[in-house]
């Protein structure tokens, strides 16, 4: 491999590892207490709900669609998930189940009306999830009389803050998400549709297939991580509450980003997805380690999800050139 | 407008190079244009004229030479620059803004004000009176979206006129015209020419150039092979020189092929806006072509039977039994396949590999259970690849990197892996060289001679002529006739094509003449507003 392709992989997955390493380095040298093993494991729990969250919206924008109603449908999924697991008269363990069912469902029929509405009517996801993030906050506010809703069954709380071999439970779930979606992604006849249309939708309908089922799957399949991000989330709070997951999706979208996963669809992976989500969280924990405040660290945030996209542009500016030198003698001559 | 214009050289080329990643566009390209004469450029696909517009008009700089404009050495950055100095461009691709108006379109660089509002009132004053200079006849007012191409393509040439250009380059400016409106761009130049602007024309259609130059130069592969007087030139000497090489029998037919049971039959298929049901049949091993002015309901009739677009009637029966097709699902289940024109937009996932490409028709096929099998798939994309002979490195290739030869032979594959029984190619060789369209012919001649059912839209007559068994008569949404391989003749088949437009209800903006026919029928013009 010479340097030029080693160059261009570096833009790839590789970068955003390198980039991550660099700032878990620095953070090191800097921050005080950043690398203790305590720290890192509230890191890897900070980080999870929004990597499973960032793992179903990769299949939205993958698409090239967008999915702004995460933080509400998380929101409206917790009310539902902890009205159900504190009703009276269920064994802690049924409970549970049916909690964990009904927040999916919730997450699920959320993702199915924005892919529903955004196919058959042809509206922009855009501007579907942005009814949807309305109506869902409403929905949980109504439904929960905008109260609180707590004293869950022990065994739950416990999962939450638990931990196997001093790795949070929370975060190996997190994990299992990730890689199932890699697997899909990679491995499917399901992620080969979605890459497919992302890129080209036309040409997919016209090689012979529904390109609408595929999307509106990929929404449901979005809010079902919602859904179980709402589950995590409770355990980890022990409570469920209607304010829950306020800026949510812009967390998601930008570990996303971050993670190298175009706009405009087609392109982009689930493992920089993950590793956009680290980025996230370790600079969040780091810049507060250095005593950082609330504004500052938003700034700082914001600021880092522009570069990304910058970099981003000029990557694939960077690998289409390469394409070009790659390529045989072609008989066309402009590029 | 066979006088040859002597003046002196208002432009010169000299020894101009341009690279892109991977190709040598222009290499040491001399060339020299005389004042006030109309010079055209040819050359196949990837000769190098588009490039060679690109440095005139500032959207490219040369690697080595130079420019020398009335002698003085002239490089543009920018679009500006070349339009100050007086050259304007008019390129294939429109350059207007659609929910402007005409007259904002046409002045968009310099609108008339009055303080610092714009002056509608002389805006559109001036811009009518460049309309009526190029004979369209459309509102100033009027927004550019609501504007068809060849309208479109008007106006980009009287945006170009109105700067009082002192060179005029226009890049296949009768590629979306109708013959009363080719005419009218000829009247325009000869015009132009008699106030002595310069005009490089760039065409692939080799009649017309004879029409409308004074000389002619021919690029091959980024050179220059020789620049003619149009006058001492033919289409034969022409071709011989883009080529490199005396072109044998053009369309070497193969008659032996036989046609077997019928495939395909459709009654009364009418697409959305269609004034009349079309019925036609196709048989197993037969090559039907689809012939017609551009607009005169070919592509849509096509597209209604594949379900692209939905039909507004008819029906369709497959070897005989009714199906019901309402979505290129629909249509890929019962074994049709379409081959659109746009093979870019709508025939590939370019940025994905060959492989992709192949298998997304039948992904059933190299999978269990949803789970890819990437062995299996590799395994029929590199057969396909080695059958079809594509030319690419590995089926991990993009399919972007590919010729365009090579992708319309990956969109074959992409069907035949299908195993679609009714091939239905939407001007199958538009947009690629003469050599590659050579390999496509024989591909189409094998898959016939395999017992598959192909249709060919084409605007390019002598192909048709050449490939195929018989060939359907489209004229202004009807199916005018059909002529049969042993009737098969130009004017035959011109004259149906033209029936529907002759004295009566075809707009003219409709018909452009199928490229590669010669002078056009005689009857059609009479009906030039």
């Amino acid at each position: 491999m010479n340097a030029k392709r080693l160059f261009y992989l570096m833009l790839r997955e590789a970068g955003i590892g390198l980039a991550l390493a660099l700032m878990v380095l620095l953070f090191s040298v800097l921050a005080p207490h950043f690398a203790s093993l305590g720290n890192l494991t509230n890191i890897l729990t900070q980080i999870s709900i929004n990597t499973v969250i960032a793992v179903g919206m990769t299949f939205v924008i993958l698409l090239g669609g967008i999915d702004l109603s995460v933080g509400s449908v998380l929101a409206l999924a917790t009310v539902v998930g902890g009205l159900v697991i504190t009703r009276e008269g269920l064994s802690p363990p049924l409970a549970i189940l049916l909690a964990v069912l009904a927040s999916t469902a919730v997450g699920m029929l959320c993702g199915l009306f924005n892919g529903l509405v955004s196919e058959r009517w042809r509206i922009h996801s855009f501007i579907v999830t942005l009814g949807m993030l309305n109506i869902a906050r409403g929905a949980a506010l109504q439904i929960s009389n905008s109260r609180t809703i707590f004293s869950f069954p022990e065994l739950f709380n416990e999962v939450g803050s638990s931990a196997v071999a001093g790795v949070p439970v929370i975060f190996l779930i997190a994990l299992a998400v990730v890689l199932a979606g890699r697997f899909i992604l990679a491995r499917t006849v399901f992620g080969r549709m979605i890459y497919a249309i992302g890129n080209n939708e036309e040409a997919v309908r016209l090689s012979g297939h529904a390109p609408a089922r595929f999307k509106v799957a990929a929404y449901t399949l979005c809010g079902a991580m919602v859904g179980l991000a709402a589950v995590m989330y409770m355990m980890r709070l022990s409570i469920a509450s209607p304010i829950l997951g306020v800026g949510f999706e812009l967390n998601a979208i930008a570990a996303v980003v971050i993670g190298g996963t175009s706009m405009s669809g087609g392109k982009g992976s689930m493992i920089g997805t993950f590793l956009g989500a680290c980025i996230m969280g370790v600079l969040n924990n780091g810049l507060l380690l250095l005593g950082m405040g609330d504004f500052a660290r938003l700034i700082v945030t914001g600021l880092i999800i522009v570069v990304a996209v910058v970099i981003d542009t000029y990557r694939a500016k960077a690998l289409l050139r390469a394409a070009y030198e790659q390529a045989p003698a072609r008989t066309e001559a402009a590029p | 407008m066979t006088d040859l214009a002597a003046g002196p050289d208002v432009l010169a080329f000299e020894g101009i190079t341009k690279r892109f990643p991977g190709v040598v566009a222009l290499d040491g390209v001399d060339l020299a244009i005389r004042r006030g004469e109309v010079h055209v450029l040819v050359g196949q696909n990837g000769a190098g004229k588009s490039s060679l517009v690109k440095l005139l008009g500032g959207i490219h700089q040369p690697d080595a030479g130079r420019l020398l404009l009335d002698g003085a050495p002239f490089a543009p950055r920018s679009t500006i620059d070349a339009i100050r100095a007086g050259i304007r461009v008019v390129h294939q691709e429109f350059n207007l803004l659609p929910y402007l108006t005409v007259a904002e379109n046409v002045f968009f660089e310099r609108l008339p004000r009055t303080g610092w509002l714009v002056d509608f009132a002389r805006l559109e004053r001036d811009a009518a009176a460049v309309l009526a200079e190029v004979g369209l006849d459309v509102s100033p007012r009027a927004r550019v979206e609501t504007l068809g191409v060849a309208q479109r393509q008007l106006l980009e040439i009287a945006k170009a006129i109105s700067t009082q250009a002192r060179v005029l380059v226009l890049d296949e400016p009768t590629a979306t015209l109708a013959p009363p409106e080719i005419h009218r761009l000829f009247e325009i130049i000869a015009r132009l020419k008699a106030r002595g602007v310069t005009v490089l024309y760039i065409s692939h259609r080799l009649q017309e150039v004879f029409e409308v130059g004074d000389r002619i130069t021919v690029l091959r592969n980024g050179r220059v092979v020789e620049t003619l007087r149009a006058a001492d030139a033919d289409v034969a000497g022409i071709v011989r020189r883009m080529v490199g090489k005396e072109m044998g029998e053009e369309h070497p037919f193969d008659a032996s092929v036989r046609a077997g049971p019928e495939l395909l039959r459709v009654e009364g298929l009418r697409y959305r806006g269609g004034r009349h049901g079309l019925s036609f049949a196709l048989r197993q091993g037969e090559l039907v072509g689809v012939a017609g002015l551009v607009g005169s309901g070919r592509t849509e009739t096509m597209r209604a039977l594949f379900g692209a677009d939905p039909a507004a009637g008819g029906r369709v029966f497959r070897a005989g039994r009714e199906v019901h097709i309402r979505s290129p699902r629909d249509a890929v289940r019962h074994g049709l396949c379409l081959l659109t024109e746009d093979r870019k937009a709508q025939g590939l996932v370019l940025d994905m590999s060959c492989t992709v490409n192949i298998t997304i028709t039948d992904l059933a096929r190299v999978s269990r259970a949803g789970l890819l099998l990437p062995a299996a798939e590799r395994a029929a994309a590199e057969g396909l690849v080695a059958d079809l002979g594509i030319k690419t490195p590995s089926v991990d290739q993009l399919a972007r990197n590919l010729s365009g030869g090579n992708q319309q032979k990956l969109v074959v594959a992409k069907w035949l892996f299908r195993q679609a029984e009714v091939l239905i190619f939407d001007e199958p060789t538009r947009g690629i060289d003469v050599g590659a369209r050579y390999e496509i012919y024989l591909l189409l001649w094998r898959l016939a001679a395999q017992g598959k059912g192909i249709l060919i839209v084409s605007s390019d007559l002598p192909e048709l002529m050449g490939i195929c068994h018989r060939i359907l008569v489209f004229s202004a949404g009807r199916l005018a006739g059909e002529v049969a391989r042993a009737d098969f003749s130009q004017e035959r088949i011109l004259e149906l094509a033209y029936l529907d437009y002759v004295g009566s209800a075809g707009r003219p903006g409709a018909a452009p003449p199928p490229a590669g026919a010669p002078a056009p029928a005689p009857v059609p013009h009479t009906e030039a507003p």
